[in-house]
């Protein structure tokens, strides 16, 4: 292998591993804001124990994505050198200002809203919560407007082979860009649902019987019922922008081979690159014009106009077939819960098995539409201005293999670890939730190790 | 378009000097928490829990220095930081590695009654110590000019133990600020022991840098500058004098000054790291690449610099409110 093949699988490797966790995080933020605000309005302290426990999933998932995050601004310069090379003049100033206004605020506060609740007035510390929401939510703000220019640069001259910038407004609010950034958003509120959903029930069948996780789950569902036909709406609409702005990216999505009038709906098949051409089709007539077109009889351009500029099919068309299936199961899932939750007060027992399968669901809805995007954009790295050959570092192959194993290890036993905690976490929630602070005065004063307290 | 009067001139000393500031909070506040990590010892929890308790409200925060550092070096002088990080890119991923592992073990250790915290405990120490050596070999490197013959590699393992010294002392210093009783006797302990490597390791990491670039000796050493700046070794050495002399004292002032060993370490990063500066400036890479040469767009820059104006100082301010809120000695550990 070279050093281009094992720099992007390392850079996927990485970059994957990093989305799962401020996918949570971003949303959680703003659900920890609202169990705080419900705990200072009501007497009731079951508020105080979701936020306590959901708290500690957030401080665990943030570090995670800290540690993660930091290692990409590394892999720039060390794997794609020629990225801040030619693009550096937009990508640069975009990155900065995520570091200035996004990532101190959120590691600031952090130390507020983890450790200061008993140094701090209670505002302070909802104050704090609230700023670290701010926080993940404008750090999204920057890095999808760098992605999104990377998919439809604008604003900018290219002099000698290097982008130079010309207008920030029209560079940081793209043509793609609140399209993406809403999608994404949505997605983060999805995946932070399930998971508080899921790992809610999880403690149900595990015979926790409190209140707080039945509360922790009705809202997650609620919000999941709310948010699904919303972001299913969003995705449509990003759908129609990534058509006028990169319709191969679109074309391979629907395995779309030549350019056709009336293009049918592929439920299933098996692209194939070599020849051209799908096998084991399994379609619905002129349904994906009406839905790309909304005319039945819509013509959509096909892969073949774009020979040679054209993603590697396969991949993209199944990611989008994984996250579609993924957001129709959610809907489902959702919506029966909510349903079940507005009649009966409770959900039954085989529903609970189905929240705790799908805890984790919003990862893999996450990972394949970024797959579909972030792959559909090649073989540029930014389109029409920059190719991912281009960019790629002179480093020794032996180099990149060897940091490319640390990583994928270290990963892969970081992602075991995380679950496992969480399911850990979620077996002795009670001990979590439900320890007050004058228990932890005696505790300290007793000589127990106060630290798992 | 702001800032248009500024040449580029002046926005490569002015990205400079941010480089070099970011650099400097981040060795000193994440030396601190690093420090303490590379001092966990394994053989004591309770040491540990109260260890990693007077670090807890801020290693995120200080981490951040490093993104802050790393993100200037790439967008303002891009070159520097393709050449600099891919000359050094196995010690640059052990250090992220390092810093992978202490931050996870950080959290995991404490999110739960785990049955393995002695184990994330240990990453956390051994991460720790990862981190330093390879921020220090390179540091190393980086002084030579990034070469790669035995003598610049003699030096880098020289600057891997200076580095770590240098931050486990200003770690047992923190720790005499904000630990009690046992814990903080160990602290002078271990600062006492610190303070003798680091000393030795200004000393060294000194001489030998003189030996590296002509114009850096020649400007130590001629008149007249060279005897105005001897005045930073001179008070350097004054300062780590009157610190031994502390370290022997406070056990038995009841509690007072307790802040200042911290104080002085903070003073004599200042003081290496100003050195260091006036020895290199104008290159970004000793010897190879100035600033002028590794500069990006000028435009891009002022696009940025009107955040920067903005944005540093607030983050300085709240900043200094998480300090004063978390001011005084640790609490228990015990979360939220």
């Amino acid at each position: 292998m070279d050093a281009f093949l094992l720099s992007r699988l390392q850079f996927a490797l990485n970059i994957s591993f990093h989305i799962l966790f401020p996918t949570i995080t971003m949303a959680l933020a703003w659900f920890l804001f609202y169990f705080k605000l419900r705990s200072n309005l009501s007497t009731n302290p079951v508020w105080m124990r979701i936020y306590r426990f959901w708290v500690r999933v957030f401080a665990l998932t943030f570090a995670l994505g800290v540690v993660s995050g930091v290692t990409m601004s590394f892999q720039f310069g060390t794997n794609w050198p020629g990225f801040m090379e030619k693009v550096g003049n937009v990508a640069g100033p975009l990155l900065g200002y995520e570091v200035l206004t996004a990532f101190f605020l959120e590691a600031t506060f952090l130390g507020i809203m983890l450790f200061g609740i008993r140094k701090v007035p209670n505002w302070v510390h909802t104050l704090a919560t609230l700023v670290v929401a701010i926080g993940t939510s404008t750090s999204a703000f920057w890095i999808l407007s760098l992605n999104s220019w990377m998919h439809t640069p604008q604003g900018h001259e290219v002099i000698d082979g290097i982008v130079y910038a010309k207008d920030w407004s029209e560079i940081i609010f793209n043509p793609s860009f609140p399209y993406r950034f809403v999608h994404m958003m949505l997605a983060s509120g999805l995946t932070a649902s399930f998971l508080i959903a899921g790992l809610s029930a999880y403690r149900m069948l595990k015979g926790d019987d409190k209140e707080a996780p039945k509360i922790a789950l009705k809202t997650a569902t609620y919000t999941a019922a709310v948010l699904i036909p919303l972001q299913i709406f969003a995705g449509d609409m990003h759908g129609l922008n990534t058509l006028e702005h990169q319709p191969q990216k679109v074309a391979a999505m629907e395995g779309l081979w030549e350019t056709t009038e009336g293009v049918p709906l592929l439920l299933f098949a098996i692209p194939d690159e070599e020849s051209r051409e799908n096998h084991l089709e399994i379609k619905i007539p002129r349904a994906a014009s009406l839905i790309l077109t909304h005319d039945p009889n819509g013509k959509v351009q096909g892969l073949n106009d774009f020979k040679g500029e054209h993603p590697p099919v396969a991949q993209v068309f199944f990611s989008f077939r994984v996250m579609i299936g993924m957001g129709l199961l959610m809907l489902l899932v959702s919506w029966t819960g909510a349903v079940l939750l507005w009649r009966r007060g409770d959900i039954p027992l085989w529903m609970k098995k189905v929240y705790a399968g799908m805890a984790f669901s919003g990862w893999i809805a996450t990972l394949a539409g970024w797959y579909v995007t972030e792959i559909g954009r090649q073989p540029y790295l930014v389109s029409g201005v920059l190719r991912t050959e281009d960019a790629v570092t002179g480093l020794p192959a032996g180099n990149v293999a060897l940091s490319f194993t640390l990583y994928a290890v270290i990963y892969t036993v970081l992602l075991f670890a995380y679950m496992g905690t969480l399911m850990l976490m979620c077996r002795r929630a009670v001990e979590i939730e439900e320890i007050t602070t004058e228990e932890r005065e005696m505790a300290k004063a007793g000589k127990m190790s106060p630290a798992n307290t | 378009m702001p800032f248009e009067s500024l040449s580029a001139e002046t926005l490569g000393d002015i990205y400079v000097g941010l480089l070099g500031l970011a650099v400097l909070l981040y060795a000193i506040l994440d030396g601190y928490d690093l420090g303490v990590g590379v001092l966990l010892p394994p053989r004591e929890e309770k040491f540990r829990d109260d260890m990693i308790a007077s670090i807890g409200p801020y290693w995120d925060a200080n981490e951040t220095w490093l993104v802050l550092a790393i993100g200037l070096l790439l967008f303002a002088f891009p070159e520097a930081h393709s050449e600099f990080l891919q000359s050094l890119y196995i010690p640059a991923t052990l250090m992220l590695i390092g810093l992978i592992l202490r931050g996870v073990s950080f959290d995991f250790r404490a999110k739960v009654a785990q049955v393995r915290k002695r184990s994330w405990d240990l990453s956390f120490k051994w991460g720790s110590l990862l981190t330093t050596l390879a921020q220090g070999y390179m540091l190393g490197i980086y002084v030579t000019g990034l070469r790669t013959d035995i003598w610049a590699q003699g030096f880098a393992l020289l600057a891997a133990l200076g580095v770590t010294a240098a931050y486990a002392f200003i770690g047992s210093c923190w720790l005499i600020m904000k630990a009690e009783n046992e814990l903080q006797e160990k602290a002078f302990y271990w600062a006492r022991r610190g303070l003798f490597v680091l000393s030795g390791g200004i000393i060294a990491v000194s001489l030998a840098n003189l030996t590296l670039h002509d114009d850096v000796r020649e400007l130590w050493l001629s008149a007249p500058w060279g005897y105005l700046l001897m005045a930073i070794p001179v008070t350097c050495f004054a300062l780590l004098v009157l610190c031994a002399v502390l370290l022997k004292k406070l056990p038995e002032a009841k509690g007072k000054g307790e802040w200042l060993p911290f104080f002085i370490a903070l003073v004599v990063f200042v003081l290496c790291f100003s050195a260091f500066g006036i020895s290199y400036y104008p290159y970004v890479i000793p010897g190879q690449l100035t600033v002028m040469d590794a500069l990006s767009d000028a435009n891009s820059l002022r696009f940025l610099l009107v955040g920067t104006v903005i944005v540093v100082p607030c983050i300085l301010a709240y900043t200094v409110l998480v300090y004063r809120i978390f001011a005084g000695k640790s609490e228990k550990l015990s979360y939220y």
